[in-house]
């Protein structure tokens, strides 16, 4: 359970003060995927940075499992867009997933299964004693999925994990995802700026206003839990929901 | 106000060094006869600066510093070019130059003292020999760098081989040479000094061995400390003019 | 190109010119360039395994020693440093004077402190040294990536995992340059503080040889000194090569993409 109330976030940038976020309210119930769409420049990141507790913000508050947010709490695990700088390009892709969890303390017996298990689960079986350098883009963000799936964590953040993989790829780690929540009971928050994966993958979309950011609307999505790319995106409900969701997406561009 | 506090800090820093350097002998922390406080080397360095004596050696450090940058920056440079520019004579000269580098400089001072003895010579020799390498590494780095493409596009037009040294390879060598002169100038001022040390041919250096020779602990520290304020000087002018004549060039690199 | 080629293209050279060097010199008269053959005879005779053991042993222990120490200090400090920016703007004006202080005119300080023996050789190298490894540490700490830091945070890879596991290895490249750097400060440093005050050492019996006109002895230390750089650089490259393999392997990806 993630909880966003009355998030407000103001940076100061040369004397000058620019908010960022205004004031954020949504929540996040227990094992379900939500993704946040918004503009270009609409402080996704902002507010995934403070729900991850990497960034203080300026006013108002997070909760994860009714526990205030004043750091980066246990039990969540974050994919950062840029998995290049984000993996550790001095360790191989064993040691990356397993450092984590030496940090938490996990017994060595037991971590050994825990990478074997997550890396399988991403599809890199195999591939454990390369360096992420020697990755393709698509495969070095596959293990930053599996350092996140072998922390065990209760919430999950993704920070528009797939902006800058081929889109081939990007359908392939889409379904990556949703099978990896069904399977492993986890709480999703999905940052993206593309509405199509937005509503390909989310039980419920929370669209955002252009900066200083507030909640513009919030949809439900009413499509099959079974989703693929060719029967799901051909769906009428589909291009429906995608119309609605680019509909108010334009309309916050406009700042209405 | 971000904008002035570094200065103020740094300003702060050197004050409490100079504090540090006041009181550690005037409290007995350390014996005043090895370590002069502050006020007593500032007197010392007046006086040194009313001496034509002090004026003089400086400028024979300035002297051979220049002659010797001087020297050494135009051999590396043409050297630079035509070993850089012909593959086979750059294949035969690499473990040459990869074995003549490293070799202390200071290895040569006994050669340099039965050659030259303690005039000037000892010091230019040894200032050229020590800075020639700085200068010939950075130009054939940067030969090598030379885009291929923009090299067969040169060719392709039929330019003659002068334009193609001329608009081609001059141009793309130009941010190495000027990374090369400023660590050549640094190390040069090293090897001036160091030489007048050693050998006692006019400079500075020389003056820093009479006043150890004779005792003179306070005038030691000033004109140790002037050859740390000349370095510092170095420094700041060759990275100055380093950016203030390649603020054009896109690829004006970082540290080497 | 094939490997003989290579071979050929690396020892040609030096061949040609110790050969010119050998052929020129063979009939020389003159009193300050003696034939090479002299020399290496001179060569063969100084340096036996009792003269290395008495001078170049000790000279090298102490290298060692002042280098080593300068790593360990320099890295600690550059750590310290780079992680904490209000002392950086405290610091650098002092840190980028002394760095500018030729190292060689420590000696007759040091020497006031330390007198002549061991310990003032290697605080002089260490002196010298630590500035270059130091201010490159601090570079490299600055430049630590900042999504590899949020990373590090957002996995709880805190307190002294993340100075191991992140911030050392990201400035590792950044270090290296500074050790490489004070590695040729430091075989200078030693040279030059035997110059000054040594009953040992190679820098003391050298400046002996040329002071006693025992020219081709002089000549076969100069030559010795040069190997012992040359050495030094190569085996430091071999080091650093191995260390940060994954540093020239992230390069490499990075160029072709």
């Amino acid at each position: 359970m993630l909880e966003v109330k009355g998030l407000r976030k103001v940076y100061q940038a040369g004397g000058r003060e620019v908010e960022a976020l205004r004031d954020l309210t949504f929540t996040v119930d227990r094992g379900e995927l939500v993704c946040l769409v918004g503009p270009s420049g609409c402080g996704k990141t902002t507010l995934l940075r403070c729900v991850a507790g990497l960034l203080d913000p300026s006013g108002g508050e997070v909760e994860v499992d009714g526990k205030a947010v004043d750091g980066p709490p246990p039990g969540m695990a974050v994919v950062f867009q840029e998995y290049g700088r984000s993996l550790f390009p001095w360790m191989t892709v064993k040691a990356n997933v397993e450092l984590p969890l030496k940090q938490k303390k996990v017994p060595k017996p037991r971590r050994a299964e825990l990478v074997e298990q997550s890396l399988d689960a991403v599809g890199l079986t195999g591939n454990a004693d390369a360096y992420p350098w020697q990755l393709s883009g698509g495969m070095q963000q596959r293990v930053a999925i599996a350092r996140a799936v072998a922390y065990e964590p209760r919430t999950l953040l993704m920070d528009e994990p797939f902006a800058a993989v081929d889109a081939q790829t990007r359908a392939d780690l889409e379904d990556l995802v949703r099978s990896l929540w069904k399977r492993l009971d986890v709480t999703i928050l999905f940052v993206t700026h593309d509405i199509d994966e937005s509503v390909y993958l989310g039980q419920r979309v929370v669209m955002l206003s252009s900066s200083p950011t507030v909640v513009q609307d919030e949809l439900t999505i009413d499509l099959p839990a079974e989703r693929d790319q060719l029967t799901t995106r051909a769906d009428p409900r589909f291009a429906e929901l995608r119309t609605k969701v680019y509909q108010q997406i334009q309309l916050a561009k406009k700042g209405a | 106000m971000t904008r002035f506090r570094p200065v103020l800090l740094g300003a702060a820093g050197l004050a409490g060094l100079l504090l540090v350097i006041e009181l550690a002998p005037r409290t007995g922390l350390v014996d005043e006869r090895f370590l002069p406080p502050a006020s007593r080397i500032l007197a010392a360095l007046a006086r040194e600066a009313g001496s034509p004596a002090f004026w003089a050696a400086l400028g024979d450090t300035l002297v051979a510093w220049a002659l010797g940058l001087a020297v050494a920056a135009g051999a590396g440079v043409l050297a630079g070019l035509v070993i850089g520019s012909v593959p086979a004579l750059r294949a035969l000269t690499a473990s040459t130059v990869e074995f003549l580098r490293p070799i202390p400089s200071v290895a040569l001072i006994p050669l340099a003292v039965l050659l030259y003895g303690t005039g000037l010579g000892s010091t230019l020799m040894l200032v050229c020999y020590a800075a020639f390498w700085q200068v010939l590494v950075q130009v054939l780095y940067g030969v090598a760098d030379v885009d291929p493409v923009a090299f067969e596009t040169a060719r392709s037009f039929r330019f003659s081989p002068w334009a193609r040294v001329r608009y081609v390879l001059w141009p793309t060598a130009l941010p190495y040479v000027f990374t090369g002169v400023r660590l050549a100038a640094s190390v040069a001022l090293v090897l001036a000094i160091t030489a007048e040390l050693v050998i006692g041919s006019p400079g500075l250096g020389k003056e820093i061995a009479v006043a150890q020779a004779s005792e003179a602990v306070p005038a030691m520290y000033a004109l140790i400390v002037v050859t740390g304020l000349l370095g510092v000087v170095i420094n700041v002018a060759a990275r100055f003019s380093e950016r203030r004549f390649l603020a054009w060039h896109q690829s004006v690199r970082g540290e080497i | 190109m094939s490997f003989m080629r290579k071979i050929g293209y690396a020892v040609g050279l030096p061949l040609i010119l110790f050969g010119l060097w050998f052929v020129l010199s063979s009939g020389s008269e003159s009193f300050y360039a003696p034939p090479l053959g002299t020399i290496l005879t001179a060569f063969g005779d100084t340096w036996t395994w009792p003269a290395i053991r008495a001078d170049v042993l000790p000279s090298l222990l102490r290298l060692a020693a002042g280098y080593l120490l300068a790593a360990v200090v320099g890295v600690t400090l550059g750590v310290a440093i780079g992680l904490d920016r209000r002392l950086r703007a405290t610091v650098e004006p002092v840190l980028e004077f002394f760095r500018a202080v030729p190292p060689p005119v420590l000696v007759p300080v040091i020497m006031l402190f330390a007198g002549i023996g061991d310990a003032m050789k290697v605080i002089v190298i260490v002196f010298g040294c630590v500035w270059p490894i130091l201010l490159n540490t601090v570079e490299g700490v600055r430049a630590v990536d900042s999504v590899q830091l949020e990373t590090a945070r957002a996995y709880g890879v805190t307190g002294p995992a993340r100075i191991t596991r992140v911030i050392l290895p990201s400035a590792s490249p950044q270090i290296a340059a500074g050790l490489r750097q004070a590695l040729s400060i430091a075989i200078i440093l030693m040279v030059i503080s035997e110059m000054f005050a040594a009953s040992n050492g190679l820098g003391f019996t050298i400046v002996q040889f040329q002071r006693s006109f025992a020219i081709p002895e002089m000549w076969s230390g100069i030559i010795l000194l040069g190997l012992l750089g040359f050495g030094l650089s190569l085996l430091f490259r071999l080091a650093e090569r191995r260390a940060l393999r994954w540093y020239e392997g992230l390069r490499a990806a990075q160029r072709t993409r």
